[in-house]
Order: structure tokens, then C-alpha cells, then sequence
């Protein structure tokens, strides 16, 4: 049976739920080798928190230049791997770092790639969605190893527990793989909410929030939902960069997406368009957003949510 | 410094876009300069601006190369109006439909015949969405790679470029020395409308014309093959309500109605 590599997603130190969506796409095409890429003595701890989805093996490399030298350090000990282990594809998380690596890794290995699937099959086809969601698009890598950047979120994921053999291998990285220095790194701040692309619903806030978000966060809490923003709220500072939505933030496509006092321009529409629902609260009749909303309120959101998070907490008692 | 600068031309973002036999309508749509380009373009003449300017026969010059059909003239004919020196456009017939791996071979190769301090890309291009290009031409060209940058800072004294890197996964200090291949986010600045004496000017500019021959790859124009491409059904008109005061409760009804909570 073939082999796919799979390059386990951490945020920081934590691994992250998009590790058993690679897994569950991977398995379609052969077994599962996640490759987990960690600082010099963390390897195995690294490679415990890869416990979910169907993985059937762990190698774990160690090198301080992961986090010293960033996306070419771990392209270069990536396509060492593809090398010696001959994979029939290489799944990569979807974001900005994972596709870096990707692009990278492809060109070291002289390997097509395809980016932001939201899903592959046995036969080693991704679908896409582009144009902002428009069009669904299937293809296939015709040269070398497929690299295939999955999105988060996009996969059913298989979770059960699984208990993969680890097996430590060493690559060195090369002095061309150290030409830039992170200096220092700080992780975004999490705060108690779920990540916003790995979860299952969205409440964001717009310049209509006026800086205040709080009828958001209460509305997101009372779901259990992330919080995201525009880039009207994000430029204005009433909420942090790694909180945006849009061509320039973060793509996301839940189960369930609530925009709020957003209008819906279309680099905002590009990170929320495949979201399977959405609801759009906006005091304007004639905004944009409405054009795509599942379910349109037209009113001021601070009269609007606090009723909605009152009604949610009668309905979950 | 010898600065390059990679735009793209790009679909207008609101136009609606097609696939033909696999590849992206581009004939029937208007075009424009990506604007993500437009801070890649700022960025450069801000950063030759703080080291002495790019006057004919100073010390920085910024060439602007992008790879495109011919008609992609008049995006880099923006970029040329926003004051950058001159430009090489790549067009090749058996270019249509290029991926990024093709395309990040072309500009290497052109990129590297002409000698680089740094090149500066956008991050993203607004039709293919991929993000990749800068760090392919990193790769290419054995330069460092410093992208996804809110924040440059140059000192060509020393051939060292900082950089503040901002994505999901938080923010990152970095540095290198000479050459480097940057990409710039949105919020690094705001880019400036071409004035009147710009646009003047760059019709006098050298747009420099190169065909696959002349740059010297030979490029297969893509390494993925689409195998269909089928328009989503549009989102069925959705249900409006004004609020009445009972606008929440009615929300939350609809939410209870598709199983949403
Ligand atoms: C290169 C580039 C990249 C960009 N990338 C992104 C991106 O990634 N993400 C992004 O979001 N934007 C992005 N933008 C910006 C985008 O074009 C819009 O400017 C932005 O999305 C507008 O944010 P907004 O909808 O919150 O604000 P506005 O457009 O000002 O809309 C505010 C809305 O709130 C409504 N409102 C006001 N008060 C209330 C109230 N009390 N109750 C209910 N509704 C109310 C108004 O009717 C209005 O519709 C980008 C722009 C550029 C040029
Ligand atoms: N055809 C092209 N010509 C010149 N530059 C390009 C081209 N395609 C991509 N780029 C550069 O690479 C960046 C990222 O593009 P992409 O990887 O396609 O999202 C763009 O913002 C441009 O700076």
C-alpha cells in the first residue's frame, strides 16, 4: 500500500484539529505518515499530540532552525522526507505558513501543487472552490509528487484515537534553508473561543459595531461560536489583526456564520462565501452582505443580538 | 539598491469570472493591476525614497516585472505612473493558463539576469489566491525569504532587511541580509494615486518587452491539470425580515428551525 505524508499543523506548541481532517484525507490514498517537525528535545512530545485520525506512523525530525529559520528551513527537511519515503501525496495544512512550505517543497522536489482544497479523493483529485465559492473546481498534480494544501474545516474528520508508531529520523537543514532569522515570535492571543477556522460557527462585527463588540462576544458565547472581524473593525483597532475575515485575513467556512453591522464588501465576502448558512444583521436595507444571507435581519444589532442571545439561552434551558 | 518589483495584472475583483477549458477567462473581463501589487509598488519607492531616491542615475533603481498577456501594458503602465523606473513584461503564447510553479520560474529567471538587492512582491493575487509565488521565487533565486511583512525596514548600508511578518499564526521579528525576497500585507502602507506628472511621465517609460526565448526557460505552463470546473448553484434567495422589535426572537427561531442550536 502507498505511502502520504502529512506535515502535522501546530500553532505554537499545540497541535491542531486540522491533523485528523489531513489524516482522514490521506487515508482515502494509502497510510497515513504524519511527519512532525519539532525544536531539539520536544520531539516526542511534539508526536504524542498526534493522536487523532487515521495515522499509522510518526517520524519526527528535531532542529532548532523550525522556529529559528521558519517556512524554508522546514521545506528543505520536508523534501528530504518525500525523498527517502517516495509518498503517493503530501497533505499540508491550508493557511499561510503551510502553503509556503508547500510551494517550497514543490519546487525542491519538482512536484505540482494545488492549494486551499477542500477536500480529495482516493484517486488523488482535489476539489476546490474558487471565485469566491462560485465555481467547483476538481484537479489533479501531473508532475511528481502531489503537494495538496487542505483547508481547515473542510474535511469530515475521522477523530478516534490512534496510537502510531514514532520513529525519530535525522535530516540537517542547509545553510541556503538559514538565510532568514526569526528573531522572535509572538502567538496570537487566544482568549477562551474557539480558533476561528476551526470552528463550527462564526459571529463577526463590523464598523457598525462602533468599537463596541460586545452584543458579538455575548452572541458568540451564548453558541459557543468564534468572534471574527472585518477590516473596518480591525484597522480601527476595536479588535486584533489575527481576528479578520477576508482576502486579507482569514478564510473561514463554517457550519454557521453571523455578520454583524458588516456591509459585505467583496474582499470581506471572500473569506466567508462558502460558509454553509449565513445570517447578516445589518441597519441597512439595501447592504450588499444581504444578497448572499441565508437569513437577513434589517435593524440596529445592539436591539438585535441581545434579544437573539436571550432567546438562545430560553432555548438551550 | 536594485529593487524588483513582481505585479500581476488581475480580473476586476466584482467581475464575474468564467473557466474556459480549464483555465480562467481572462479575455472577456476587465482587467486591472492586482491592488495588492499596489503596496509592493509603494513599499519600493518608499523604501529607494528613504535611501536617496530613484532618480535616473542615483543609487536605487525599481524595475517592476510582471508575466501576462500582452494587454497586462496598462497595469504595468500603472505601476510605471506611481514613479517606478521601468519594466519587463513576459508574454508568451505558451504561457496561457501558467501556474505558479511556471510563473515563479519565469520571474526567477528573469529576476536573476538582471541582478537583485531585493524583490518585492504582493501577497496574494486576487484571482489566483495562492499566496505562493514569493516564497517559490525565494527558493529559486537562493534568497531569503521574508514575507507576509507589515513592517520593512531597510539599511542598504549593511544589506540588511527587518521585517515584522504578521499572519495567522501570529507575529513574527525577522531579518536577512542582501538579496531578499519580500511580500507585503495590506496594512503596510497606503498606497499613492499616480499623479498627473506620474502618468506623463511613465508614458515615456521602458516597458520592455520578452518573450520564453529571450528570457531563456522553457516552461510547461502548468503542473496541475483542472479536470472540470462546474458553476455552484447560486445561494437561494434567503428569507429578510425587518426588525419589529421580535427580529432576535425570530432569528433564533430560524437558528432552531435548521438545527443550527
Ligand atoms: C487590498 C484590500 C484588502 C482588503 N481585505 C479585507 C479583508 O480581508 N476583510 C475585510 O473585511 N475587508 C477587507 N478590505 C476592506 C473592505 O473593502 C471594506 O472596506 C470592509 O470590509 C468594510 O468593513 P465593514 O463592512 O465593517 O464596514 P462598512 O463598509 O463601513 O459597513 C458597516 C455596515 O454596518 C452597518 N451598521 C452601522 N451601524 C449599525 C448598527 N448599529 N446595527 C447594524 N448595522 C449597522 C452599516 O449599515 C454598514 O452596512 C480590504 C480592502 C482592500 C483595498
Ligand atoms: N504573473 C505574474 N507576474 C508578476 N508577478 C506575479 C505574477 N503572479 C504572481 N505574482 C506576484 O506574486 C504575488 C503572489 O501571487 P500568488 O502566489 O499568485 O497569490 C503577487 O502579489 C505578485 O507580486
Amino acid at each position: 500500500m502507498s505511502t502520504v505524508l502529512m506535515l502535522a499543523d501546530f500553532v505554537g506548541t499545540k497541535a491542531t484539529k486540522t491533523n485528523a481532517e489531513l489524516a482522514t484525507a490521506g487515508a482515502r490514498i494509502g497510510e497515513v505518515t504524519a511527519v512532525v517537525l519539532a525544536p531539539v528535545g520536544q520531539g516526542a512530545t511534539y508526536a504524542a499530540a498526534i493522536n487523532r485520525g487515521p495515522i499509522a506512523k510518526i517520524i519526527v525530525v528535531e532542529s532548532d532552525s523550525f522556529l529559528a529559520n521558519g517556512v524554508a528551513a522546514v521545506a528543505d527537511v520536508l523534501a528530504q522526507v518525500i525523498a527517502t519515503e517516495s509518498p503517493a501525496a503530501v497533505l499540508i495544512a491550508s493557511h499561510a505558513f503551510g502553503k509556503e512550505v508547500a510551494a517550497r517543497t514543490a519546487v525542491k522536489s519538482g512536484s505540482g501543487i494545488i492549494t486551499d482544497a477542500v477536500d480529495v479523493s482516493a484517486d488523488i483529485t482535489a476539489t476546490q472552490l474558487v471565485f469566491g465559492g462560485s465555481t467547483t473546481v476538481h484537479s489533479k498534480v501531473s508532475h511528481g509528487t502531489p503537494i495538496i494544501t487542505v483547508r481547515p474545516n473542510s474535511v469530515d474528520a475521522d477523530t478516534t484515537e490512534s496510537t502510531p508508531a514514532v520513529e525519530t529520523q535525522s535530516f540537517s537543514v542547509s545553510d541556503a534553508s538559514k538565510k532568514a532569522t526569526v528573531t522572535s515570535s509572538q502567538p496570537p492571543v487566544q482568549g477562551g473561543r474557539p480558533e476561528l477556522t476551526e470552528a463550527n460557527i462564526v459571529v463577526s462585527g463590523g464598523r457598525g459595531t462602533n468599537g463596541d463588540f460586545s452584543a458579538v462576544e455575548n452572541f458568540a458565547d451564548v453558541l459557543g461560536a468564534a468572534v471574527g472581524a472585518s477590516r473596518a473593525a480591525t484597522d480601527a483597532g476595536w479588535y486584533p489583526h489575527s481576528y479578520q475575515v477576508g482576502q486579507t485575513g482569514k478564510t473561514v467556512s463554517p457550519q454557521l456564520y453571523v455578520a454583524n453591522g458588516i456591509s459585505g464588501a467583496i474582499q470581506h465576502r471572500a473569506g466567508m462565501q462558502t460558509s454553509k448558512t449565513i445570517v447578516v444583521v445589518n441597519k441597512d436595507p439595501e447592504a450588499p452582505l444581504f444578497e448572499i444571507a441565508d437569513f437577513g435581519v434589517v435593524g440596529d444589532l445592539f436591539a438585535v443580538l441581545p434579544k437573539a442571545t436571550e432567546g438562545i439561552k430560553a432555548h438551550k434551558s | 539598491m536594485k529593487i524588483a518589483v513582481c505585479v500581476k495584472q488581475v480580473p476586476d475583483s466584482w467581475a464575474e469570472k468564467k473557466m474556459v477549458n480549464g483555465i480562467l477567462d481572462r479575455e472577456n473581463v476587465d482587467a486591472v493591476l492586482n491592488d495588492l501589487d499596489e503596496y509592493a509598488v509603494e513599499e519600493a519607492l518608499r523604501i529607494a525614497e528613504a535611501h536617496g531616491g530613484n532618480e535616473e542615475g542615483g543609487s536605487n533603481t525599481i524595475t517592476v516585472i510582471s508575466m501576462g498577456p500582452e494587454r497586462a501594458t496598462e497595469a504595468v503602465r500603472k505601476a510605471l505612473s506611481m514613479g517606478v523606473n521601468d519594466a519587463i513584461l513576459v508574454t508568451d503564447p505558451q504561457l496561457a493558463g501558467a501556474d505558479a510553479l511556471a510563473t515563479s520560474a519565469v520571474l526567477a529567471a528573469v529576476i536573476e539576469k538582471g541582478g537583485f538587492d531585493l524583490v518585492i512582491c504582493g501577497t496574494e493575487s486576487t484571482d489566483a489566491r495562492m499566496s505562493v509565488v514569493p516564497a517559490m521565487l525565494a527558493e529559486r533565486l537562493n534568497a531569503a525569504q521574508l514575507t507576509f511583512a507589515s513592517k520593512v525596514t531597510v539599511d542598504p548600508a549593511a544589506g540588511k532587511v527587518s521585517i515584522t511578518r504578521v499572519t495567522e499564526a501570529g507575529v513574527d521579528e525577522m531579518h536577512a541580509q542582501f538579496p531578499c525576497v519580500i511580500s507585503v500585507v495590506e496594512k503596510i502602507n497606503e498606497p499613492r494615486y499616480p499623479s498627473f506628472k506620474g502618468i506623463m511621465a511613465a508614458k515615456k517609460k521602458t516597458i520592455e518587452s520578452r518573450d520564453l526565448a529571450t528570457v531563456g526557460v522553457s516552461a510547461e505552463a502548468a503542473w496541475s491539470l483542472v479536470a472540470d470546473a462546474t458553476p455552484r448553484p447560486a445561494r437561494a434567495t434567503g428569507i429578510k425580515v425587518t426588525d419589529d422589535g421580535t427580529g432576535g426572537e425570530q432569528l433564533v427561531a430560524y437558528l432552531a428551525e435548521k438545527k443550527l442550536i
